[in-house]
């Protein structure tokens, strides 16, 4: 890898609105990595909720506009399987439109996402402390979409004083999947309630994950629940960034 | 079958609220599940053969008009005749003539998907016949009068007891069996004696071989072999895409159906049969029929949703859908539940009719990732989805919202002060207690969950006053 790549960090709606504490975890990890970080400011939304509601056009002209925004840097990298996994999906979005399909191509082919990107393209030295047993969550774009599984796993093994117990079914839809969790949402409840079962038997006392989707979504199920397990992003271990109340948790007066 | 009445989301509810049928779908990871998972990890190129099987059937859908025109023409050199019905009357209009010929009174059926999906059993029922299904699952939802709930365990959502019940109710006479092995073989019992009365056997056909006018069916009770070769009549009905060129090609798809659908290295049964009986043959039929029923196939196959058409019908996409898992079949409303069910259904009966179904998913992607012909089922749910938006299906409040939304999501500089904004006020909402319990206009997220509140500021404002800009 070449001196200090440039990296553009595609923040994603859900982290800049409810965990902006992910976004500085990420920037931390890429900087400790060697990395030059800029955050685009005009930047929005991937699109995601778009292509998948089926309205391909606005999917599209999102689509441009993160291609605009970010075609400049050498990597494009995000906190989120699902956010990069829909940036990888623009080739195909953009198939026909012969001034954007390159364009496209190229954004897709340096699209990554970070705990991937840091443990497959970076030397990254993870020197954070965790005390707790975690269990970790394969969010489903980033499983499937981008072979993200092992990665999370490898890095969370250098974090002192953490141990990583893994539940059933770890690899089985959370019940998130988007628009889908307020458009059939006694569904989605039983999917997270399976989803808490398998972790609480782990006798885990916190839950990690890469997607912020699917973080809330558990969380929110877990908290309603009056649950005491603690819901982070991976990242946020990762950098040492831990410390303040976990999603969903209350602050310290 | 005729669709099922009502909406999909109040047989959701009720599905929900089902105790045997959550208890049966429990059941599914160690019956299904796992044990895939150990008959895939035995075998060390079932990824190869999953791309194989692709490649044939991908190569056979290219020219289907040629590979069919030679499987019949062979079934016809071997005796057998073949008939092709453009939808599902038709192919009940076939049936009952083929029946009627053959001066029939009783029928002796094996499982077959396609005579669910064109409503067999009622046209030969209103036309006078004894129709026995005789697969253990569907005899039971024959006794119960209700569809198939999966398509390789018809009768997975009915527990013991109700099937003790079914059995004591239909079969007077007979003192009540509680034990599996006892209603296994009260099944047995009762349905021997129909296997040799019967006039005409119908199976399904799991592969059409064009080199040998072939059909095969493989089962696990060998009930499928009885029917057609015990009845004077043999009648195979299959869908006009399960041709496979030659004996060859059935040796990867045999490979992989079994592990796929039950996790088994093999079936019980696979059974090849060629034409009637000839002379010097110890037994089979004096006729053999095939229908082959397009309904709406032929028109997939020159469109978007070509790859569906190389399904097998294992059964392996709803038996990892955590969707199936949590509602089981009868909520799709159809004869195909899960995520082929939610591509099929509405290709074959209506995007409108079942506007749900595709909606219904949460495109995790689980299922294609265990589908033996590699189809990319998430991509066509979703392309499914592109297909009603474009016919102006989407709910006018959603589409008002999503147009709304991806308007200001092209203005950046709106778009942060509404998030700006919106940060602000759950944060103000929540207070200290760093979640929200209750939100008008998002009940549908906080009837079950509380909302996490954000921190007050965006990440992007923190990061300017941080760093300047970008
Ligand atoms: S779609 Fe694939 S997994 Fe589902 S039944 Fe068909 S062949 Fe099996």
């Amino acid at each position: 890898m070449s001196e200090s790549p440039r990296v553009g960090l595609f923040a994603t709606c859900l982290m800049n609105v409810f965990r902006p504490n992910i976004g500085f975890s990420a920037v931390a990890l890429l900087e400790r990595a060697g990395c030059k970080v800029s955050v685009p400011m005009a930047q929005t939304c991937c699109g995601q909720p778009a292509w998948s509601a089926g309205d391909d056009d606005t999917a599209r002209a999102l689509a441009r506009q993160v291609i605009d925004q970010f075609e400049g840097f050498d990597y494009v990298v995000a906190a989120s399987g699902s956010c990069i996994g829909t940036l990888r999906k623009y080739p195909e979005m953009l198939a026909t439109d012969p001034d954007w399909a390159p364009r496209a191509l190229a954004l897709a082919g340096k699209s990554h996402e970070l705990l991937s990107f840091l443990a497959d393209e970076l030397k990254v030295n993870i020197d954070s402390a965790y005390p707790g047993r975690a269990s970790y969550h394969d969010s489903c774009s980033g499983l499937r979409e981008l072979g993200v599984k092992s990665q999370p796993r490898s890095l969370l093994r250098e974090v002192k004083g953490l141990s990583l117990l893994e539940m059933d079914d770890a690899e089985v839809c959370c019940g998130f999947g988007g628009s889908f969790c307020v458009k059939y949402p006694a569904i989605s409840e039983k999917m997270v309630d399976d989803k808490i079962r398998s972790l609480e038997a782990t006798g885990a006392d916190t839950l990690l994950g890469g997607d912020l989707g699917c973080l809330l979504n558990i969380a929110g199920r877990l908290k309603r629940k009056g649950s005491r397990i603690r819901v982070l992003h991976t990242a946020e271990v990762l950098a040492g960034r831990a410390d303040g109340p976990a999603i969903g948790d209350e602050e310290p007066r | 079958m005729n669709p099922a009445a009502g909406s999909f989301e109040s047989r959701a509810a009720l599905a929900l609220k089902d105790a045997p049928l959550q208890k049966a779908l429990g059941n599914f990871k160690p019956l299904f599940v796992a044990k895939r998972a150990s008959a895939v990890a035995e075998l060390a190129d079932f990824e190869a053969l999953r791309e194989r099987a692709a490649q044939i059937k991908n190569a056979v859908l290219a020219e289907l008009d040629v590979w069919l025109e030679r499987y019949a023409a062979a079934v016809e050199a071997a005796g057998g005749k073949v008939h092709f019905a453009s939808d599902a009357a038709e192919a009940r209009e076939i049936i009952l003539g083929i029946c009627r010929d053959a001066n029939a009174k009783t029928i002796c059926k094996g499982k077959s998907m396609v005579s669910e999906e064109i409503a067999l059993n009622p046209a030969l029922e209103a036309a006078g016949y004894e129709v026995v299904e005789t697969d253990l699952g569907e005899y039971i939802i024959q006794l119960a009068q209700e569809p198939p709930s999966h398509i390789i365990a018809p009768a997975i959502h009915k527990t013991r007891e109700q099937v003790a019940d079914l059995f004591e109710a239909h079969h007077p006479g007979r003192p009540r069996e509680e034990s599996v092995a006892g209603l296994v073989n009260e099944a047995r019992h009762v349905l021997r004696e129909k296997f040799f009365r019967a006039d005409v056997g119908i199976t399904g056909g799991n592969f059409l071989i064009a080199e040998t006018g072939s059909s095969v069916i493989v089962t696990n009770e060998g009930n499928g072999d009885l029917s057609q070769t015990l009845a004077r009549v043999h009648i195979v009905t299959s869908g006009i895409e399960r041709v496979l060129p030659t004996l060859d090609d059935l040796s990867v798809f045999l490979r992989i159906l079994a592990r796929s659908a039950t996790g088994q290295d093999t079936e019980c049964y696979t059974t090849i049969s060629t034409g009637p009986r000839r002379a010097g043959d110890p037994d089979g039929p004096q006729e053999y029929h095939v229908v082959l029923v397009d309904n709406g196939r032929s028109k997939m196959l020159g469109g978007k949703f070509r790859d569906m058409l190389r399904c097998i019908r294992c059964g392996a996409c709803m038996n990892h859908c955590p969707v199936y898992s949590a509602i089981g079949g009868h909520a799709y409303g159809w004869v195909y539940p899960g995520p082929m069910g939610a591509i099929l259904t509405p290709l074959f009966n209506g995007i409108a009719e079942h506007y749900d179904l595709p909606n219904a998913c949460t495109l995790n992607g689980r299922c294609q990732s265990v589908c033996p012909v590699k189809i990319p089922l998430t991509e066509l749910i979703r392309t499914l989805r592109s297909e009603q938006v474009k016919a102006g299906l989407m709910p006018a409040r959603q589409r008002t919202l999503l147009a709304a939304w991806g308007w200001v999501a092209c203005q950046p500089g709106l778009y942060h002060a509404l998030e700006r904004f919106g940060s602000r006020l759950l944060r103000a909402r929540a207070g200290r207690a760093g979640r929200i319990r209750a939100l008008p206009g998002a009940t549908a997220w906080t009837q079950g969950r509380d909302l996490p509140a954000p921190a007050g500021e965006t990440f992007l404002e923190q990061w300017r006053k941080q760093r300047g800009e970008a």
